[in-house]
């Protein structure tokens, strides 16, 4: 799962990957013009990659959480809730309120969470994003209940803008956001933060013996983990211009558990291409098989789980080493 | 306090506890022999309830007599436990028992993703509702508050008599001390000559029967919906872990804990009813990390 | 008089109504390579255990330096100069050696920058050395599943030498490795150590390597020190070959 971490340091292979990178980047930046039909559904897409990277995260610890769509979602309903106080806030504003909204709260379930590994960690997480779901259903004199919110369209930078050019900031912010984090993350899991991090999944005695806490260093990625769930809130609630709970609801955390090990558990770029595709083909699906869509989704996972537990980064990493290989020739 | 009203949450809260323990005995049976958290756990609860349903409306439809409803339940759960958990376990488990917890989690959690979808292809999303046998047997009236039968005195005794039936089992039947060995230690089992694939898949198929026939003898009492099955996992999870994952006659306490918490906040503060199990779990777990019977795992090194 | 650098007063603990620990009052002097010997079941680990914070004992206290660390959990007293090395290693099993060592390192140093690459910290040299010191230099880009067990008890105490501790505690250094390395592994480890000042406690149950390398031995049986004292004298001690030697052999 951690091949990035422990691969030696050859960068020689490497190089025709990036640049593979770099075109798909490029690629997505000319969506708007290319096939503007895509803009919204990329958009969507990038937003709930933030959040399967903030899954990802813990992944690289060995754990699973079936409820970080909590953290979306606060983030999510703290801007529809910043828009209600402050009509015409600015779109930087809601990036650092819905942030630190998700923050707060994942050090809040965080710190009651890191005691614990495995089912209990994953099963706690689903039990905290169950209660929230339920506080937002059932208080609805606050929250709008099953309606939700609206999150009007805010400012940029001062400037209100129409729904189009709205949107093409929207789009931008949302690939930036994607390559400034995804490219943090990266850099994270490499340094010794990172590093001392993913050693919870082999050998928490050894890290205490090293006189380091393992529950700091699980909180640590868990904060990580949660900032990016809320930074992809925060783009999906402005993006469908309201919230509601099913923004929170388990069904949403399952998803981006699904995406992050379609993806390739464990990696960042892997969990931007899953959800791409993820969104592509569910958008379009939908018409076919939305009464089995769960349904497909558990087989899926199953078949990759059992038997391509690298995911697509995997597939795409062998295919891209072939590729090399065969250019070496 | 109105009297009345404590007898009515009192009630609420014992019948409700002994449904949720029913299917949180299976689900910790399962954990405590298997060491899998079984996710679909839930949705087994769930197709036990529309089982009963279906079944029960085309009796009834015949003509038959609602107390005919009983053995149509035992029927559905036993259904469940043998044409899903049987299948589950041997095709999907069994590979996965060497595998890390996490993936074993993942692997329940997409045939609960599955299931999930079973029941509204099969069911659709309509509420069905089915509560014929519930008057059947009558209501009982105690300190002038009236209530069913059903709920106030059948649903405990099963209960009652699932708890003590299992414990005998564990404790006095061939197949119960095999299973128990196998527990203890897995390869020990295996050298001296204990089946412990079988025993794996007994005690699945038993587990699996529990949550179905919580489901059906939750059906007369409840309207069933799709998402029946997500709320039932994360509840019989919240009491399981708050008596400590595989402690048998611990749940049984949690439950009862839960349950009472819960109907007393209906009637207190609706508001918040559908979080005080987890509040309780939260809290306990605050204080004992291995809930409330288990006892911490040191490590050996 | 000096403080010794490990200090137990009247450390008792039991398990399930057996003894681990009866009373044990033991102290540690600075740059003395102590054995400890004793039968299987006789409660050696457990005492490293409970020197270290693992386990709790019922009654008594640890003191490190003359500070009492009995409640202390096992990080905190890693933190005050205290390192262990285990029967089973403990090690990153995804990790390559020099990884494994450079996140010792990282924990040593505190390193917070989330930016910098764990191979471009600075103690990359040091740790490249302390391989080399330990003979596993050429092992340091493998991931340490691949290793031999002995490879493996090598790194692991390499890893607790990276700490830069005053006292390192070992649980049988050489139990699983080919009696024909023992020495070699043995003569590796008391030269790093003696290069870093480093006190060690080590268990071990093969009385050659205990005779060559101990500066002092003490006889564990029924959950206490029976009788300490220089190799040389202990070990022809008749006792000590009834109760201990005779039942390794």
């Amino acid at each position: 799962m951690s091949s990035v971490s422990t691969a030696p340091k050859t960068d020689a292979p490497k190089h025709p990957k990036s640049m593979l990178w770099i075109v798909g980047v490029v690629l997505l930046a000319a969506v708007p013009f290319a096939v503007p039909s895509l803009q919204l559904l990329v958009t969507f897409a990038l937003a709930k990659g933030l959040a399967v990277v903030g899954v990802t995260v813990l992944l690289r610890a060995g754990q699973v959480s079936f409820g970080h769509a909590l953290f979306f979602g606060i983030a999510a309903y703290a801007c529809a809730f910043l828009m209600a106080a402050i009509p015409g806030a600015d779109l930087a504003l809601l990036l650092l309120v819905g942030t630190l909204g998700a923050l707060l709260a994942g050090l809040c379930v965080g710190l009651f969470v890191v005691r614990y590994r495995g089912i209990f960690f994953g099963m706690l997480n689903l039990a905290f994003s169950m209660i929230f779901w339920s506080i937002l259903e059932k208080f609805y004199h606050i929250t709008g209940g099953a309606d939700g919110i609206r999150l009007p369209r805010p400012t940029v930078l001062g400037m209100a803008l129409e729904r189009g050019p709205f949107e093409l900031i929207l789009y931008y912010l949302a690939i930036v956001l994607m390559v400034v984090l995804g490219w943090v993350t990266i850099r994270w899991f490499a340094s010794p933060v990172g590093q001392i991090f993913q050693t919870i999944k082999t050998n928490e005695t050894r890290l205490e013996y090293l006189g380091v806490s393992p529950r700091r260093a699980l909180l640590s990625g868990y904060l990580l983990s949660a900032l990016l769930c809320g930074v992809g809130g925060v783009l999906m609630g402005v993006a469908q211009g309201a919230v509601t709970p099913e923004y929170v609801w388990w069904v949403r955390s399952a998803e981006m558990v699904f995406i992050a090990v379609l993806g390739g558990a464990g990696s960042v770029r892997g969990a931007f291409l899953g959800a791409l595709i993820y969104e592509i083909v569910r958008t379009y699906a939908s018409a076919y098989a939305g009464d089995i869509w769960q349904m497909l989704l558990g087989a899926f996972l199953l078949i990759i789980i059992l038997f391509a537990p690298g995911g697509l980064i995997g597939i795409f990493g062998s295919l891209a080493g072939r590729a090399v290989k065969e250019d070496a020739k | 306090m109105n009297v009345t009203i404590f007898l009515l949450a009192l009630f609420d809260g014992v019948s409700y506890a002994a449904l949720v323990f029913i299917v949180a005995l299976g689900l910790t049976l399962i954990f405590g022999v298997m060491r899998i958290l079984n996710v679909a756990h839930g949705s087994l609860y769930a197709i036990g309830a529309y089982a009963t349903v279906s079944l029960t409306g085309f009796a009834l439809s015949m003509g038959a007599a609602p107390i005919l409803a009983f053995p149509l339940m035992l029927i559905s759960a036993v259904l469940v436990g043998l044409l899903i958990g049987g299948p589950i376990e041997v095709l999907l488990l069994r590979r996965i028992y060497n595998k890390p917890e996490v993936l074993q989690l993942l692997v329940t959690f997409a045939v609960f993703m599955i299931l999930e979808d079973v029941q509204r292809l099969v069911w659709g999303t309509q509420p069905y509702f089915q509560s014929a046998v519930l008057q059947s047997l009558g209501n009982i009236t105690v300190l002038g508050v009236t209530y069913t039968v059903y709920q106030l005195i059948l649903l405990p005794l099963v209960a009652v008599a699932l708890l003590l039936g299992l414990r005998f089992f564990l404790r006095h039947t061939l197949n119960g001390k095999l299973i128990l060995a196998t527990t203890e230690d897995r390869e020990a089992a295996q050298s001296i000559g204990i089946d412990a694939d079988r025993v794996f898949l007994l005690t699945f198929i038993v587990g699996a029967i529990l949550a179905g026939l919580g489901g059906a003898l939750a059906s007369p009492t409840t309207s069933i919906l799709p998402g029946m099955g997500a709320d039932m996992i994360v509840l019989s999870f919240a009491v399981v872990a708050t008596a400590g994952l595989g402690q048998i006659e611990g749940a049984a306490l949690t439950a009862l804990m839960i349950g009472l918490g819960r109907s007393f906040a209906i009637y207190f503060w609706p508001e918040i009813a559908v979080l005080v199990p987890y509040l309780i779990m939260v809290l306990v777990l605050l204080v004992r990390p291995e809930g409330l019977f288990g006892s911490p795992a040191a490590r050996k090194i | 008089m000096t403080t010794p650098l490990l200090e137990t007063r009247n450390l008792t603990i039991t398990f399930g109504g057996v003894i681990a620990a009866n009373d044990v009052s033991l102290k540690i002097e600075a740059g003395r390579n102590l054995a400890i010997i004793g039968p299987n079941g006789a409660g050696k680990t457990t005492f490293l255990n409970i020197c270290t914070g693992w386990i709790k004992p019922r009654k008594g206290q640890v003191l490190f330096q003359g500070e009492d660390v009995t409640a202390l959990p096992p990080r905190k007293i890693v933190q005050r100069g205290v390192a262990r090395a285990f029967q089973i290693p403990q090690l990153f099993t995804e990790h390559t050696a020099l990884e494994n060592l450079l996140i010792a390192a990282a924990a040593r140093d505190g390193m917070r920058n989330p930016l910098i690459d764990l191979h471009d910290t600075p103690a990359r040299d040091e740790m490249l050395h302390l391989l080399e010191m330990v003979n596993c230099a050429d092992v340091a880009h493998r991931l340490v599943v691949e290793l031999s067990e002995g490879q493996r008890k090598l790194i692991d105490i390499a890893v607790a030498l990276a700490l830069k501790p005053r006292l390192l505690l070992m649980d049988e250094p050489t139990s699983g490795v080919a009696s024909s390395e023992k020495d070699g592994i043995m003569e590796i480890l008391i030269t790093a150590l003696a290069e870093a000042k480093v006190t060690s406690v080590f268990v071990e149950h093969d009385m050659g390597i205990v005779q060559k390398y101990a500066d002092e031995v003490a006889v564990w049986n029924a959950g206490n020190v029976q009788l300490r004292g220089a190799p040389a004298e202990i070990l022809e001690h008749p006792d000590v070959i009834r109760d201990v030697i005779g039942e390794v052999a």
